[in-house]
C-alpha cells in the first residue's frame, strides 16, 4: 500500500490501554492539551480503530489483552503505524518475565516507534510523534 | 425542456463544486476558531483538505457483518442529498437554481436525508455502537424536527398574512425580509426563533453539545464507528457542505438583505460585493450557531436532548409563532 504525502499531515491517534497503570495513559492526555495542541500538526485522538492512522499502546500486553490488542490491529485500516509509549511496553518493565504477560507489545504487533520512560513526559510523547513521520518520509523518498 | 436538462446539469456540477471547496473552508475556519477560543494555536485552515486526501488513500474496510450494498451507498446518499439542498436554496441574492420547483418544506425533508443516510450506514454497518449511534439520531431528529418545523410555519404564516404569492417559496421570503413585515411583537417573536434555529443547528450538523449520536467517548463515535477510508471521506464531504446548507438556509430565511445596492459600481463588482458580503453573513453565523455551541458547552444527554428540543425548543418557538400571529392581527 502506498503511503500518501496527506498522511504525515493528518495523523489521527487511537489509544489502546494493555494493562497500563494509567500513568501513560494521563501523560497522553496531557499531550494532547492546549499547552502542547498537536492538532497543529493535523493530530487528534479518534474513538475507533476504524479511523486511526496510529495506535498507541501503553502497558504491557497481558495474557487476557493480547486478543484484543491483535484484532485493533487487524481493525486497522492501512497504512498504519504502532507507537508504544512508557517503559512497560517497551520491555514489560517492572513486570518483566511475569507469568500473566504475553511478553512487551513488539512480540504481539510489529512495532514502528518506541517511547521509553515511566511514564514518559509529553514532549517526549510529541517526539515520538515527530520521530514516527521522520520514518514516513523516509519510506516515501524510497 | 433542454434548457431546464442544462441548467441541471451545469448546477449540479458547480453546486458540487461550491460544496466540496466551501465544506472545508468553513470546516477548517470552525476548527481554527474553535482552536483560538481554546486558547490553542489550532489547525491549519486547510487541515479539512489534508484529512479528506489522507481518507481517500486509506483502505477501505466493509465489515463482515455489515450489509454491503447499503453501507456502501450511505455516504454517497448523504452526499448526493445535500448537493441537492443547493440547487433550492438562494445564495447572496442570486435566486435558486431550481426556483418554482421546490419550497421550504422539501427544504425541511432534503435536511432529514444525510442523517437518515447515516442512520441506514450506521444500522447496515453490523456494529452494537453504529446502532445505538443510529438509534440516538432517530431520537435527536424527532426532537429538533419541532421546533424547525414551527419556524418554518411561522414564516410561511407571516407571508401569507402579508398577502405575498407563494408563501412557501425561498425566494419570495429572500425578497422580504422578515423583519421589515412585523411590528414589535413579531420582532420578538423572530428574535425567539432565530434563538431556536442557533438551537437547531448544531443537532442538524451532528455537532457538540448535541453530538450525542457520535458521541467519541461513549459510543466510540457512534454512526460512523466502522467506516473508513473512501466511505468516511465522503461522509466528511457531505458534512461540510450540510454546514453550508444549513447556515445558507439560516441567511435566506433571518437576514436575507443585500448591501449592493448602496455602491455605485459595475454590475460585475456588485455580485463581488453580494458574494463577499454573503461570506460574511455565513461566517458570523457559523461562529454564533456551531463553534461557540461547541465550545462553550459540554455534551448533553440523549434524554436531555429531546427535553431541551421538546421543552425549550417547542414552548420558545411556540410562544414566537403566537407572538407573530398577535402582531399580525393587531
Amino acid at each position: 500500500m502506498s503511503i500518501s504525502k496527506a498522511l504525515n499531515k493528518s495523523l489521527w491517534v487511537y489509544h489502546v490501554n494493555t494493562g497500563s497503570c494509567n500513568g501513560c495513559d494521563i501523560e497522553i492526555v496531557a499531550a494532547i492539551t492546549p499547552r502542547y495542541d498537536p492538532e497543529r500538526f493535523g493530530i487528534k485522538l479518534v474513538g475507533t480503530p476504524r479511523h486511526a492512522d496510529v495506535i498507541l499502546v501503553t502497558g504491557p500486553v497481558t495474557n487476557k489483552m493480547k486478543d484484543k490488542l491483535l484484532r485493533v490491529y487487524h481493525q486497522t485500516p492501512d497504512p498504519k503505524l504502532v507507537m508504544v509509549i512508557g517503559a512497560c511496553g517497551v520491555s514489560g518493565g517492572p513486570f518483566y518475565e511475569s507469568y500473566t504477560l504475553s511478553g512487551p507489545v513488539d512480540d504481539v504487533v510489529p512495532v514502528d516507534v518506541y517511547v521509553p520512560g515511566c511514564p514518559p513526559r509529553p514532549e517526549s510523547i510529541i517526539f515520538g510523534v515527530v520521530t514516527a513521520l521522520k520514518k514516513l518520509e523516509e519510506i516515501q523518498k524510497k | 425542456m433542454t434548457e431546464i436538462f442544462l441548467k441541471l446539469i451545469i448546477g449540479v456540477v458547480s453546486m458540487t463544486a461550491l460544496g466540496i471547496v466551501g465544506g472545508f473552508i468553513i470546516q477548517g475556519v470552525d476548527r481554527k476558531l474553535a482552536a483560538l477560543m481554546q486558547a490553542r494555536i489550532g489547525p491549519l485552515l486547510r487541515q479539512p483538505w489534508w484529512d479528506f486526501l489522507k481518507l481517500m488513500r486509506k483502505e477501505n474496510v466493509v465489515p463482515e457483518h455489515a450489509v454491503p450494498w447499503v453501507y456502501n451507498a450511505a455516504p454517497i446518499m448523504a452526499f448526493a442529498s445535500v448537493i441537492t439542498i443547493f440547487l433550492y436554496l438562494p445564495f447572496a441574492g442570486f435566486n435558486p437554481l431550481m426556483e418554482g420547483y421546490g419550497d421550504l418544506i422539501l427544504i425541511m425533508y432534503l435536511l432529514a436525508m444525510p442523517a437518515l443516510a447515516m442512520v441506514f450506514g450506521g444500522f447496515a454497518s453490523g456494529s452494537p455502537y453504529a446502532t445505538i449511534g443510529a438509534q440516538r439520531e432517530m431520537v435527536t431528529m424527532i426532537g429538533y424536527e419541532l421546533p424547525l418545523g414551527a419556524i418554518v410555519i411561522s414564516f410561511a404564516w407571516k407571508m401569507a398574512q402579508s398577502g405575498l404569492a407563494h408563501p412557501f417559496s425561498l425566494k419570495t421570503i429572500a425578497a422580504n425580509p422578515i423583519w421589515n413585515l412585523v411590528g414589535p411583537f413579531g420582532i420578538i417573536g423572530f428574535i425567539l426563533l432565530l434563538l431556536a434555529m442557533i438551537v437547531v443547528t448544531p443537532a442538524e450538523l451532528s455537532k457538540g453539545p448535541f453530538d450525542a449520536p457520535e458521541a467519541k467517548s461513549e459510543l466510540a463515535e457512534g454512526l460512523l464507528v466502522e467506516y473508513s477510508g473512501r466511505n468516511l471521506a465522503m461522509f466528511y464531504l457531505a458534512l461540510g457542505a450540510k454546514m453550508i446548507a444549513m447556515l445558507g438556509l439560516t441567511v435566506a430565511l433571518f437576514f436575507p438583505y443585500t448591501i449592493s445596492q448602496y455602491f455605485q459600481v459595475d454590475t460585475t463588482v456588485k455580485i463581488v460585493i453580494e458574494v463577499l458580503f454573503y461570506i460574511i453573513k455565513i461566517f458570523l453565523v457559523m461562529f454564533v450557531s456551531v463553534t461557540l455551541m461547541r465550545v462553550s458547552m459540554a455534551r448533553f444527554r440523549i434524554t436531555q436532548i429531546v427535553e431541551i428540543y421538546w421543552k425549550l425548543g417547542g414552548t420558545m418557538t411556540f410562544l414566537g409563532l403566537f407572538l407573530i400571529m398577535l402582531d399580525g392581527k393587531l
